[in-house]
C-alpha cells in the first residue's frame, strides 16, 4: 500500500482543456464548451450559405410548382361557390323540413329571391349554374333565365303598398338613419340583412350613391316579411301590413321556370351547399351522390373514368414493358461497347430529345395511317390484303406504339448508366468460373442491371402515365388517357373541380405505386448510375 | 525450364501475334512454355502487352496468329467457360449481389455439383485462406484484404490446374500486399497448382516467382527465374526496369569471352563483361548494380580499372547509405553502401575513386 499522504488526492475529471472527455460528460472544444455546440455554431454558416445558394430555385419552386398544385387539389373539395353565391337560400334550406319529398317552402324562396336578385346584378348566378349543371343537366340554362326574370318578378306591389302608406319609406336617407339604429335591426332582422345587400351591391357593382337611388323591391319584400311576423319597432313608421296584398314568391319562381318546384333540383342544391364536398371524388370514380345523401354508382352510361384509369394503367405498363423489351439489349450493347461507338450510338439514343414531341408524334401518324408508309407496304408484300388494312392509329395500338418510341431514350439511359457501371471482370470472372455466356448474363450481369429497370421503368411509366400529347393525337377515342379528359375539363368543360380530383387520384395512384415498388424491389436499388 | 517447347509443357504459346487495330502488333511473337506446378510472373509497365498474353490465355482474347496450348491441346477455339482456369482480378470481381458463399458456390453450381459437395468444397476453399467465418457476409461488407481471399478462394474452389491472376493486390496497401504474397505463394506450391501472375510491381514479381518474363513492347524481354533476372539481365531494358541501376555509354575497345573493355564517351576505360556485345567498335550500354559499386579499391582486383568520382549528395538511410557521385560526366550515379563501422560516410564535394568487378559491370545493348 502507498502512503496516502504522499499519493495526490484524485482530481475529479472536469473540463479540460483540448478536447479532452470528461468522465460520463459530453466531449468539451478547447474553450470549453461542448464540441457539439462548437461544431453546431461552425458549421451553420456554411448551412446558412448553403440555404442561400437554393433559395432561389427553393422561392421559385414554391411559387411556380408547390403553390399552383396545392390550389388544384384544394379545387377537388373545394366548394363554396353555392354558399357564396345564396348565403340566405343554403341557410333557410337547412332549416326546411319538405325535402327531398317535396318542394320547400316559401322562406327558402324568399331567400333564394334575394340572393339572385343579388347574384343576378352581379353576374355570378351563371357560374354557379354552370357549377350545378355538373351535377344535374339544365341547372345552368334554370339558373340563366330565372337570373333574367328575378328583376321582374311582381314584388312592387310591397313597394307600391308601403310608399303609398307612409311616404317616408321611399327616401333612402331615411332608410339609412333607420337601418344605423341598432334596436330597428334587432327588430327587423331581415330587413335589416336585405338593406345591407342593397347598400354593398349599389356601391360595388353598380358604384352609385345608395343614399340617391330607389330602394330596390327586395327590400320591401323582406320588409313585408318581417312586419308581418310583429309589429314595429320604435322609431319605425307603424305600418299595418296586415291589410297588405301579397304575393306566393314560391308561386313567382314557379311562374319563371316550372323546375323550381321539383324537389329534386332543390335536393341537388342542398347536397352541393357545404363549403367542401366530396362530389367531385365521388363523380372521378363514376359514382354521385344519390337523393338521399349517400354514395351511389353513376348510370352504366355515364361510367367513363374508372375504366379511362384502368386504361391508363395497364396502357402505361405496357409501354413501360415495351421500353424494357426494346431497350435492355440497347443499353446491353452500349454498355459493353468501346466508349467512342457507344457515344456514336449515344447520339442516336438521344436524337429524338432534340426532335419536336408534336413532329414525332405526327410522324407516326404518317406512318401507322391506313393509307400510310407501314400499311402500304405490307399491302405491296402481300402480308395483309388491301381491304384489311390494320388499324394502327387513332387505337390503343397506336398510342402503346407512339408513346414507347417517345419513352424509350427515358428507358435506355438509366439503364446504360446502370449497366456501365458493372465492371466487364464479372462477367470475364463468371465466365472463368466455368458459366456460359447466358448463365453469366442471368446469374451475374442481370441482377446487378435490375437497379436500371427500376429506375426505366419508375420514369417511363411515370411519364406515361400522365402523358398527354401522344396519346391525343395518336389515341384516337381508345387510345386516350385520363390525363386527356383532365385536360377536356380544364379547357373545354371548365369543370376544374372535377379535373382537380381526377388529377388527385392519379397523383395518389403513382404515390402508391411508388409505394408498392419500394416495398417489392427497394427504392434504394434503384440508380441513375454512379 | 529452357524458353521454348518441351515435353512436360502445361501451358504453352507458340508464335503467339496479337492486334486488336490491325495496324499495330501488341504481343509480338511469343513464344513461352510453363511446365506444371510454376509460378510465372508476367512483369512489365502499361502496354507491354502482358495482360493482353494473360487475357488471350484466359481466353477473353483471341489470338490474332499463333497457338495456345493447354495440357498438350490447343484451346485457341475453346471458349473461356470450358478452359477450367481459375482466374483472380485485380478489382476482385466479387459478385455483389452474392454473399462469400454463393459467390464461391457459383462454378460449382455450373459444374451442378451436390449440395453436400457443395457445401464441403466452399468450407475446405474459405478455411484455406482463412475466411472461414465469412460465408454469409456481402463482399462489401468486407475489407480490400478479405475480399481478394474470397477472391482467391473462388478462383480456387473447383480445384483448378491452372490460375491466372491479374494484379490481384494492385489496390491494397503495402503491408497487407506483402503478407497476402507470401499467402499465394504458399497456398499455390502447396496445392500444386500453376499460376501466372501479372504485375507491374517488380518487387512482387521477384519475391513470389519461380520465373518472371519481362514484357515490354509486345515481346518478353528476359525469362528467368528472379536472382538471374536481377543479377544477370539480358538487355538494357531488363536492367533498367528491375531494380536501381547505373548506366554508362560506351564503345567496345577490347573484347573475349569472358570480359572486355569499354571505352566510356568521356575517355575513361572500365572492365565489363560481354553480354550484347561481339565486336570491337560496337556501341554499348554498360549497367552496374548501385550495391555492386566498390568505393573501397582494396576489394578489387589489382589491374581493375577505376574511375573518378565526384561525391555530389549523401544520403543516411539506416541500414544503408546511399551516394549520388558525378561519374564519367553524369551526376546520377548512385552508390550504396553498407551502413559499416568501417564505411565512411562522404561529404559532398569529396573527390574518391570508384570501382567494380567485371562480371558485375554488364555491356548490353545501347
Amino acid at each position: 500500500m502507498t502512503d496516502s499522504a504522499t499519493t495526490p488526492p484524485r482530481q475529479p475529471m472536469a473540463a479540460l482543456p483540448g478536447g479532452e472527455v470528461t468522465e460520463g460528460g459530453p466531449m468539451l472544444a478547447a474553450d470549453g464548451r461542448p464540441l457539439k455546440h462548437s461544431l453546431k455554431r461552425a458549421l451553420r454558416r456554411e448551412k446558412l450559405r448553403a440555404f442561400l445558394l437554393v433559395s432561389p430555385l427553393l422561392i421559385f419552386i414554391l411559387v411556380a410548382f408547390v403553390a399552383p398544385i396545392a390550389d388544384m387539389l384544394f379545387r377537388s373539395v373545394e366548394n363554396q361557390i353555392v354558399s357564396e353565391t345564396l348565403p340566405r337560400t343554403v341557410v333557410a334550406l337547412r332549416e326546411d323540413q319538405n325535402l327531398p319529398e317535396a318542394a320547400p317552402g316559401e322562406p327558402v324562396y324568399e331567400a333564394l329571391y334575394t340572393d339572385l336578385f343579388i347574384a343576378a346584378e352581379y353576374k355570378s348566378h351563371t357560374r354557379l349554374g354552370s357549377r350545378l349543371n355538373y351535377e344535374m343537366t339544365g341547372l345552368s340554362s334554370l339558373f340563366r333565365g330565372t337570373g333574367r326574370d328575378v328583376g321582374r318578378f311582381d314584388t312592387d306591389i310591397y313597394t307600391d303598398q308601403f310608399v303609398e302608406a307612409e311616404p317616408a319609406l321611399e327616401d333612402p336617407v331615411a332608410w339609412s338613419n333607420w337601418m344605423a339604429d341598432d334596436e330597428i335591426r334587432a327588430a327587423l332582422p331581415a330587413t335589416a340583412d336585405a338593406w345591407d345587400a342593397w347598400v354593398k351591391l349599389t356601391v360595388e357593382a353598380n358604384e352609385d350613391d345608395p343614399l340617391e337611388e330607389d330602394v330596390e323591391d327586395f327590400v320591401y319584400t323582406a320588409l313585408y316579411r318581417d312586419l308581418s311576423n310583429g309589429a314595429a319597432p320604435a322609431g319605425f313608421p307603424d305600418v299595418d301590413v296586415s291589410g297588405f296584398e301579397s304575393v306566393s314568391i314560391k308561386a313567382l319562381f314557379e311562374e319563371s321556370d316550372e323546375d323550381w318546384v321539383d324537389p329534386e333540383i332543390w335536393q341537388v342544391i342542398k347536397t352541393y351547399s357545404p363549403a367542401y364536398t366530396d362530389g367531385y371524388f365521388l363523380n372521378s370514380v363514376d359514382m354521385m351522390n344519390g337523393p338521399d345523401g349517400d354514395a351511389q354508382w353513376r348510370p352504366a352510361d355515364e361510367q367513363i373514368y374508372l375504366k379511362l384509369f384502368w386504361r391508363t394503367m395497364w396502357m402505361s405498363l405496357a409501354i413501360t414493358f415495351s421500353c424494357i423489351l426494346l431497350g435492355y439489349p440497347i443499353a446491353y450493347l452500349l454498355s459493353t461497347l468501346p466508349l467512342r461507338s457507344a457515344n456514336v450510338l449515344m447520339i442516336l439514343v438521344l436524337l429524338p430529345f432534340w426532335t419536336s414531341l408534336l413532329v414525332r408524334t405526327s410522324a407516326w401518324k404518317v406512318l401507322l395511317q391506313q393509307q400510310g408508309v407501314i400499311n402500304d407496304t405490307l399491302v405491296w408484300l402481300g402480308i395483309v390484303s388491301d381491304a384489311n388494312r390494320l388499324a394502327l392509329i387513332n387505337n390503343a395500338t397506336g398510342t402503346v406504339i407512339a408513346m414507347t418510341h417517345i419513352l424509350l431514350p427515358f428507358m435506355i439511359l438509366p439503364l446504360y448508366s446502370v449497366m456501365k457501371t458493372i465492371p466487364p471482370s464479372y462477367m470475364r470472372a463468371a465466365k472463368s468460373m466455368g458459366a456460359n455466356d447466358w448463365t453469366a448474363f442471368w446469374r451475374v450481369w442481370f441482377p446487378l442491371s435490375v437497379p436500371g429497370i427500376g429506375a426505366g421503368s419508375i420514369l417511363a411509366f411515370i411519364l406515361s402515365i400522365g402523358y398527354y400529347i401522344t396519346p391525343e393525337i395518336v389515341g384516337g377515342t381508345e387510345g386516350v388517357f385520363i390525363s386527356n379528359r383532365i385536360a377536356y375539363h380544364i379547357s373545354s368543360s371548365l369543370n376544374w373541380g372535377l379535373a382537380a380530383a381526377l388529377g388527385t387520384i392519379l397523383l395518389a395512384l403513382v404515390l402508391t405505386l411508388y409505394w408498392v415498388y419500394d416495398r417489392i424491389v427497394g427504392i434504394d436499388n434503384v440508380k441513375l448510375g454512379g | 525450364m529452357a524458353n521454348g517447347s518441351s515435353s512436360e509443357a502445361f501451358v504453352e504459346f507458340e508464335r503467339v501475334q496479337k492486334s486488336y487495330d490491325g495496324e499495330k502488333l501488341v504481343v509480338k511473337d511469343l513464344n513461352l512454355s510453363l511446365p506444371k506446378g510454376e509460378f510465372l510472373t508476367m512483369l512489365g509497365p502499361s502496354g507491354s502487352g502482358k495482360t493482353t498474353c494473360l487475357m488471350m490465355l484466359a481466353g477473353f482474347e483471341t489470338a490474332t496468329h499463333g497457338e495456345i496450348r493447354l495440357d498438350g491441346k490447343s484451346i485457341n477455339n475453346i471458349p473461356p467457360h470450358k478452359r477450367g482456369i481459375g482466374m483472380v482480378f485485380q478489382n476482385y470481381a466479387l459478385f455483389p449481389h452474392m454473399t462469400v458463399g454463393e459467390n464461391l458456390s457459383f462454378p460449382l453450381e455450373v459444374r451442378k455439383l451436390s449440395k453436400s459437395e457443395r457445401e464441403q468444397k466452399i468450407a475446405r476453399a474459405l478455411d484455406m485462406v482463412q475466411m472461414g467465418e465469412f460465408k454469409n457476409r456481402r463482399p462489401t461488407q468486407l475489407s480490400g484484404g478479405q475480399q481478394q481471399r474470397i477472391a482467391l478462394a473462388r478462383a480456387l474452389v473447383f480445384e483448378p490446374e491452372l490460375v491466372l491472376m491479374d494484379e490481384p493486390l494492385g489496390a491494397l496497401d503495402k503491408q497487407l500486399r506483402e503478407s497476402l504474397q507470401f499467402e499465394i505463394t504458399e497456398l499455390a506450391h502447396r496445392l500444386g497448382i500453376t499460376v501466372v501472375y501479372v504485375t507491374h510491381d517488380q518487387t512482387e514479381a521477384l519475391t513470389m516467382s519461380d520465373r518472371v518474363a519481362v514484357f515490354d513492347d509486345g515481346r518478353i524481354q528476359q525469362l528467368a527465374p528472379p536472382d538471374e533476372l536481377y543479377e544477370k539481365p539480358q538487355n538494357s531494358f531488363v536492367a533498367q526496369f528491375i531494380g536501381e541501376n547505373n548506366t554508362l555509354e560506351g564503345v567496345v575497345e577490347k573484347i573475349d569471352a569472358t570480359s572486355c573493355l569499354v571505352r566510356l564517351d568521356g575517355g575513361e576505360v572500365i572492365d565489363a563483361l560481354p553480354v550484347n556485345v561481339s565486336k570491337v567498335g560496337e556501341r554499348t550500354r554498360v549497367s552496374i548494380r548501385p550495391e555492386r559499386v566498390e568505393s573501397n579499391l582494396d576489394r578489387l582486383h589489382p589491374d581493375a580499372h577505376t574511375l573518378p568520382a565526384t561525391v555530389q549528395e549523401f544520403i543516411y538511410m539506416g541500414d544503408t547509405f546511399r551516394t549520388r557521385l558525378n561519374v564519367a560526366g553524369r551526376d546520377d550515379f548512385i552508390m550504396k553502401t553498407r551502413n559499416a563501422p568501417d564505411q565512411p560516410r562522404l561529404k559532398p564535394g569529396e573527390q574518391i575513386r570508384i570501382g567494380w568487378l567485371a562480371e558485375d559491370c554488364r555491356a548490353l545493348d545501347a
